[in-house]
């Protein structure tokens, strides 16, 4: 570190030029659709954090209702589009877009570059998805919200039994957000492979985004599925067209194999980058370079590759051939392998250097105890008889919550006091984070550890409500009062983010001594990233002291393109500035939609035509760029 | 290690691929998955059946689907052909490749709409999960070449402005790439939907 650390990071002299062409205009207009990729990271988080208040919302209101047995502060059909809509809300609102939004902000940081590789892309998927959930959160404005479960079983969801707008507000609106996701992956998976730093070779690549990489490739491959069942869906609903009614040659479970063929790999799409957010945090407050580094990149690929073959083992309630099913099992539980090294490699870690523990490793460790019960829980699941015995029972709701809320969540609370003082430049408060974090921990486990024995005991999930008979009230008020000071707990965390943008301690380029590349350069960084593109010849560059100065690249805004594998430079390129059409086609995509929704064919023709439009005139080159080419 | 043999580098022409080239490969990717998806939900539905397709339906005729191949597959090397004249700066050559591919597109179009017309006084989309599919897979389809027809088209309009040259034409290479992909699911298409219902 030292000299050539701030030659990367300050320079002013290259600084000022380099400001002049990366700085976002300051017209209300330019700043809309920006296409800063830090601007952007950071609306993706807030808004995401908007999701997951509104899915703990719903998820208190159910747990209101399941307080007490024979409770009415719920109807049935209220209780069905809240349940609905948590599941939807955390999974596709929330989780996943957090987990991308961090990705957006670190990505070019971590690898040395000065953007994304599609700048405007990454403008475009965000307003997509902010818009995608409006359409579905406008649902609740007519009284319409879906309510056929997140994984919307057929025949349940189709139009005979749920005649409504429910469901097409779940079809219409995931499809829509399946365009930004995508656009967000290859974005993601671009940009790592072509744009990483000369000498940040493959092995040297950080593991955040190794872990953002296999998912971003996950999502290529897994996304189409949801969208083939969805656009079955609504072809079935809107349009009498048969895939899933058995009268006519459909088959229900048609729809099963479609979701989970999607539904499972996108499990460790939410999961994977949380995993990567560890092993990022724990070398760090370990004082000690990542044990097992390449096998946790292997880790990571395996569970990614694996993912897409064990779909079925949500299924095995389904009545399917003896053999699929064992080979589904097995196939299951080989996950619990690459699970395994990724937790035995952090354990090894911490075991071999000096332990500091500071609010980010706080929750890091609270992740590795959490995610081990959600682990050998996801085991026992994997046994076909285990699984029959307490299939949609709460054994499951404990299961699952405990990888998504014990362990995701978890490492999102870690990566936001650990990346906070990056975003915002300065520390968040530690007394309000202790106070958050053992919150969080006793309330996570009071409300779902004994969902365990409630799911062992038969409690159903999804039902509104239960008999006294059964004995699971005290249960049940266990989990309630757990679930408040969960939610509670987030909230603290929440103040302390908005408390701290103004009264938190200044934190300085590189305030956790961290060895990565983000903290080589001020805090906010500056809208260029990096004053000269630095030359990496180690995994942990900032502790490594062999970090070189490369080329400034101030001619324009410029980035360097590597190769994919070695990261040899091959030439720099020029990167796009902020350009209105990406916004517009947000809405027209939108109005789109809601065509659809409403069965306006022409309103949703003329948004069609129109999003073609917009999408030429966003492609046609910049005036200037076509000079360039005719000299 | 300190300084590299490299200072400041200029925006040098280069016949690497972009990284356009890369989001088009990957948006083929995911299409292709998509693809398959529906591909595969055809063949999942047919092998829970008897017959398939299906009592009522007769097997599908070759004549015109394999005819429809041939045309999208002479407009893929049409346009190859173009793309490779203005490497070597045959604006003109690029020109008539492109004029060429947009043409035998359109004709793909017509040859679809007789398809539709005649398999359409057979049965409609709404009679059976095999008709659903059907549709539903070579419409889709017909939607991507209209899309693939329009990203020619836009290439053509930046042709005629003369934005391309032996060393700039990545436009050209990611339209040609996406032309390309859309004719190779015709052939999967006629292979699953036209031609596996013969070999049972």
């Amino acid at each position: 570190m030292g000299i050539i650390a701030e030659e990367i990071g300050i320079a002013p002299a290259i600084g000022n030029r380099l400001r002049e062409h990366w700085e976002t205009p300051r017209t209300w207009l330019a700043r809309l659709a920006t296409v800063d990729h830090k601007t952007l990271g950071i609306r993706y988080i807030v808004t995401a954090w908007v999701f997951f208040a509104l899915g703990g919302l719903e998820a208190a209101l159910m747990r209101l209702q399941l307080a007490r047995p024979e409770n009415h502060f719920l109807s049935p059909e209220a209780y069905n589009q809240l349940f609905s809509m948590h599941g939807t809300t955390m999974m596709f609102l929330f989780i996943q877009p957090m987990l991308s939004g961090f990705s957006f902000y670190l990505a070019p940081l971590l690898i040395g570059a000065r953007e994304l590789a599609f700048p405007r892309l990454n403008a475009f998927s965000y307003f997509a998805f902010l818009l995608s959930g409006v359409f579905i959160y406008a649902s609740f404005l007519v009284g319409q919200a879906p309510n056929g479960g997140w994984f919307a079983y057929t025949p349940l969801t189709d139009v005979q039994y749920d005649p409504g707008l429910n469901m097409d507000f779940y079809a219409l609106g995931l499809l829509y957000l399946g365009i930004a996701t995508t656009a967000g992956a290859v974005n993601l998976i671009v940009t790592i492979l072509r744009l990483r730093a000369p000498g940040m070779s493959l092995d040297r690549l950080p593991l955040f985004l190794w872990s953002s990489l296999t998912t971003s490739v996950a999502v290529i491959f897994a996304m189409p599925a949801l969208t083939a069942a969805l656009g079955f869906l609504e072809l079935e609903r809107r349009w009498q067209f048969v895939f899933f009614s058995p009268d006519r040659g459909g088959n229900p479970l048609l729809w099963q194999h479609l979701f989970w063929f999607f539904g499972h790999p996108w499990v460790y799409i939410v999961f994977l980058p949380a995993t990567g957010m560890l092993s990022m945090i724990i070398p760090v407050f370990s004082r000690r370079p990542m044990i097992g580094h390449t096998f946790v990149a292997l880790a990571t690929i395996a569970t990614g590759i694996v993912g897409f073959g064990v779909w079925v083992h949500h299924m095995f309630a389904t009545g399917l051939p003896q053999l699929s099913m064992s080979f589904f099992g097995a196939a299951s539980m080989t996950i619990a392998i690459p699970s395994a090294v990724q937790i035995f490699a952090w354990l090894g870690t911490m075991w071999n250097g000096r332990v500091v523990l500071r609010l980010p490793m706080l929750f890091a460790i609270a992740f590795i105890l959490q995610f081990t019960i959600g682990g050998i829980t996801g085991v026992m699941t994997a046994v076909v008889p285990f699984d029959w015995q307490v299939h949609d029972s709460y054994f499951v709701v404990a299961h699952l919550h405990y990888v998504l809320a014990g362990s995701s969540v978890f490492a999102i609370f870690a990566a936001l006091y650990y990346w906070y003082p990056k975003m915002s430049g300065r520390l968040m408060d530690r007394r309000l984070g202790l106070t958050s974090f053992w919150m969080l921990v006793v309330g996570l486990n009071l409300a779902f550890f004994p969902m365990h024995l409630a799911g062992l005991q038969g409690m159903p999930r999804r039902v509104y409500t239960y008999s006294p008979e059964l004995g699971l009230g005290p249960v049940n008020m266990l989990e309630t009062v757990g679930a408040f000071l969960f939610a509670l707990g987030g909230l603290v965390t929440l103040w302390n983010a908005v408390r701290s943008r103004r009264h938190g301690a200044i934190a300085g380029d590189n305030p956790w001594a961290a060895d990565s590349l983000e903290w080589a350069v001020s805090s906010p960084p500056p809208p260029y990233d990096f004053a000269r593109i630095p030359l990496v010849a180690s995994r942990n560059p900032l502790w490594d002291d062999n970090l070189g100065a490369g080329p400034a690249l101030d001619d324009g805004r410029q980035t360097l393109r590597t190769t994919a594998l070695d990261a040899e430079p091959e030439r720099p390129i020029q990167l796009p500035e902020q350009n209105t059409w990406t916004v517009v086609i947000s809405l027209t995509l939108l109005t789109f939609f809601t065509g659809l929704l409403l069965r306006w064919s022409w309103f949703a023709v003329v948004s069609g035509v129109l999003t073609l439009f917009a999408l030429a005139r966003w492609l046609w080159p910049a005036p200037m760029r076509i000079q360039e080419t005719e000299t | 290690m300190t300084s590299y043999a490299m200072t400041q580098p200029a925006l040098a022409d280069s016949h690497t691929r972009d990284v356009g080239w890369w989001g088009m490969a990957l948006l083929c990717a995911t299409e292709g998955a998509l693809f398959a998806c529906l591909l595969t939900a055809y063949l999942y539905l047919g092998s829970g059946s008897p017959r398939w397709p299906p009592a009522g339906f007769e097997l599908p005729k070759l004549g015109m689907p394999v005819l429809m191949m041939v045309v999208l597959l002479a407009s893929s090397a049409v346009l190859a052909w173009g793309e490779r004249g203005i490497r070597s700066g045959h604006r003109a050559r690029l020109k008539a490749g492109l004029a060429g591919s947009i043409l035998l597109g359109i004709v793909f179009l017509a040859l679809q709409t007789v398809e539709y017309h005649n398999k359409l006084s057979h049965f409609g989309p709404r009679t059976h999960a095999y008709a659903s599919l059907f549709y539903t897979i070579t419409g889709f389809h017909g939607a991507h070449v209209t899309l693939g027809l329009l990203i020619l088209g836009f290439t053509a309009v930046r042709a005629l402005r003369g934005h391309f040259t032996s060393s700039r034409y990545q436009g050209v290479s990611n339209a040609a790439l996406y032309w390309h992909f859309v004719d190779g699911v015709w052939v999967a298409i006629v292979a699953v939907l036209y031609v596996s219902p013969h070999l049972s």
